[in-house]
């Protein structure tokens, strides 16, 4: 029997209509429920519902093209800028829908922040690249207010230290792992609730991809942090709670500790057992 | 697994087929090259011949024979009223005085010797004497070296081209002339010199006098116009039908008409601009306005187009940063996609600005082919264009003319290749790495 017929056994232990697990939590700051995300014709998620704790680290794991990347995008209405993109359901941040047609969309991801999977710096200098985000939403009575929120918001992403002395050098022309932590900063300055972030090291190296889950630690004190990885270890060390998303599908969600120890579903636990994926 | 084994070659075998067909494959690869080599010397070839046959009559365009002769300048002659003003100036006798200077130097004497010694001086020497009073008027009774130029067949006859073994009755400068102007040569009076009427002068129909500075300040103003209108048109276009037009049958149908703009012969968009200026709205014929709203309705397709691509070659991965932290689209596009995508915006608008500089058909069709001495002052006042002037020069059957369109030519060129070397320079430093 090859390689192939063998996935698709593992696979096909069926999805299950409900999902596995305590989707519920007592201090949500993100309610999912019920969405439905269709890209054209085709359903990309199917009938999502989940909470998101208050300063809490959750991680989305599942194989590519599971959906977890355009349910993270959902949550600071990213996927509006695609337009057969289609979105029904309710998601409330503190209780409010933000899919609303009353909601800002500009407002709203000051408040959901989002990094990404490839580090995109502008291509401007170290200092722009973290004012712009409080610079266009007005957060700095002036100048040496702004250069605080610049200086904070490096030092919070771990990065002051290493280029305090080239502020106006391109940011570009950081490494990668310094590119990511810019991104982090950018996000930060504008003091946002929530935080996305986007396989956020897998461009990364080792090295840098520990600085940044050092990072994600010390962030989740302040900030709640909703990570999508592909690497199982990853979700393991950096999140309290874990969502594996197969084919639209929420299968399961839980403690991470639980999740990787005990998983209830079968699919999950041949996907983190590595049997495919 | 054993079912695989029996099919796959040994890898001998396999090297010897590869190996038995790799001569082949170098031969063809070895074809190939001398193909595109062959095509690389038929255009190289055809280059060459072009600025060969440009630069060997151009080059000779940029000069022209002058003469130099003492001028006796009597004011009672030359301004009559004693004011200096114009007026008095053009009743003054320049004229007469230059002749008088021209017949003491060729030593022409006789009725019939003045009268064709006094063709030998180009009609514009009466301008320029009056303009240099007015630039000094302490020359007055005064006697000045001057120099003027020559007439364009007196100026054929000393490069050659009218030959002194043509029978006089063939030749259009008789048998006296030729004796007054090598009366001058040897008295070292006739100069081979840079001509300044080529590029200070205006359209003319006197070969000698004739020079390009109205057309080219006609093209400049009409580029100018163009450029105004076509650039934030074509770029705002561009910024709208990418970033914020709905994708609907509407704006399906806008881009195919626009796709399809940009193949459209330039004469139709002088018909257009006769049709609609000129017919409907009444405005007058040979401005530099309307030619350059004509050429802005010609260059807006390869703005749109080139900016188009210039935006959508900004990596989705600066949009998703600026949206990510909360900017608006608009502020995305202002702060981020516009900027990085100017470079490719402004070499689109320069290399179609090349284009409106070539251009002639349209301007024809919109009357910019008159024949205007006087330089536009501004968009408003009759003017021509640098290819249309050449258009022109090159029906006219002197020798002459022949060289001054050769020499017009090159200065076409030269503003072609300035442009084209800003749109890569302006490329090569605007260019950034994300």
């Amino acid at each position: 029997m090859n390689q192939q017929g063998k996935t698709e056994t593992l696979v096909s232990a069926a999805i299950p209509d409900e999902t596995v697990g305590n989707v519920f939590v007592d201090n949500p700051r993100i309610k999912a429920r019920d969405v439905n995300v269709f890209y054209g014709d085709k359903q990309a998620i199917d009938r999502v519902t989940l909470d998101i704790a208050e300063k809490q680290v959750i991680s989305f794991i599942g194989p590519s093209g599971c959906g977890k990347s355009t349910f993270l995008r959902c949550l600071n209405r990213m996927n509006d800028t695609i337009d057969i993109c289609r979105i029904e359901g309710e998601i409330a941040l503190d209780g409010k829908n933000i899919y609303a047609p009353d909601v800002d969309v500009v407002p709203l991801r000051a408040r959901v922040g989002m990094v990404f999977q490839k580090p995109n710096p502008f291509p401007k200098s170290i200092y722009d690249n973290v004012a712009y985000g409080p610079r266009i939403h007005g957060l700095a009575a002036g100048g040496a207010e702004l250069d605080e929120i610049v200086e904070m918001s490096l030092e919070r992403a771990g990065l002051w230290n290493e280029v305090k002395d080239r502020l106006q050098q391109p940011g570009t022309g950081l490494s990668g792992g310094q590119q990511q932590r810019l991104c982090i900063a950018r996000t930060i300055a504008v003091s946002p609730e929530v935080i996305l972030m986007d396989e956020p090291c897998s461009a990364l190296d080792p090295i840098a991809t520990a600085r940044i889950e050092e990072l994600i630690d010390e962030l989740s004190s302040q900030f709640t942090i909703v990570i999508v990885t592909h690497s199982m270890q990853q979700a393991a060390r950096v999140s309290q709670r874990t969502a594996y998303f197969h084919l639209g599908k929420l299968v399961e969600i839980g403690e991470t500790e639980q999740m990787f120890t005990t998983p209830q579903h079968e699919m999950t636990q041949n996907y983190i057992t590595g049997r495919f994926g | 697994m054993s079912n695989a084994e029996k099919q796959m070659m040994p890898p001998a075998v396999a090297a010897e087929r590869v190996a038995a067909g790799l001569a082949a494959r170098h031969g063809r690869e070895r074809r190939f090259r001398i193909y595109g080599r062959i095509a690389i010397g038929i255009a190289l070839a055809f280059l060459v011949t072009l600025f060969v046959s440009i630069f060997s009559k151009g080059i000779p365009g940029f000069f022209q024979h002058y003469v130099t002769i003492e001028v006796t300048l009597d004011r009672a002659k030359l301004d009559p009223a004693g004011d200096l003003s114009v007026q008095s100036l053009y009743d003054g006798d320049a004229r007469g005085v230059i002749r008088k200077a021209l017949f003491e130097a060729a030593e022409a004497s006789g009725r019939s010797g003045r009268k064709a010694a006094g063709k030998i001086i180009s009609q514009g020497a009466e301008q320029r004497l009056r303009s240099a009073i007015l630039d000094d008027p302490d020359i007055l009774d005064t006697t000045q070296s001057m120099t003027f130029a020559v007439d364009d067949d007196v100026d054929s006859f000393l490069r050659g081209y009218i030959k002194r073994e043509t029978p006089e009755k063939d030749r259009r400068i008789n048998d006296k002339m030729i004796g007054y102007i090598d009366t001058l040569n040897e008295k070292g009076l006739i100069s081979f010199r840079f001509s300044d009427y080529l590029i200070f002068g205006s359209a003319s129909r006197n070969a000698e006098m004739a020079g390009i500075y109205g057309a080219l300040v006609g093209s400049i103003l009409t580029l100018a116009v163009c450029l105004v209108l076509a650039f934030p048109l074509g770029v705002a276009t561009a910024v709208y039908l990418e970033e914020f037009a709905p994708k609907n049958r509407l704006t399906e149908l806008i881009e195919i008409n626009i796709n399809n703009l940009a193949a459209v012969p330039s004469v139709v968009f002088g018909i257009l601009g006769l049709a609609i200026f000129i017919g409907i709205f009444g405005m007058p014929r040979s401005i530099p306005l309307i030619g350059g709203v004509v050429l802005a309705l010609m260059t807006l397709p390869t703005i749109i187009i080139s900016s188009r691509a210039a935006i959508r070659a900004v990596p989705p991965s600066i949009r998703d940063a600026a949206l990510g932290v909360g900017a608006s689209r608009m502020q995305t596009m202002l702060h981020h996609v516009v900027p990085l995508a100017m470079p490719g915006m402004l070499t689109g608008t320069i290399i179609g600005m090349a284009q409106a500089l070539g251009e002639t058909a349209p301007l024809l069709m919109i009357g910019m082919v008159a024949f205007i001495v006087d330089v536009p002052g501004s968009v408003t006042d009759p003017g021509t264009v640098l290819p249309v002037q050449i258009f022109m020069w090159a029906d006219f059957a002197e020798r002459m003319f022949i060289l001054k369109t050769s020499a017009a030519i090159m200065v076409l060129l030269a503003f072609l290749i300035l442009m084209n070397a800003a749109a890569i320079i302006i490329r090569k430093k605007l260019e950034r790495r994300w």
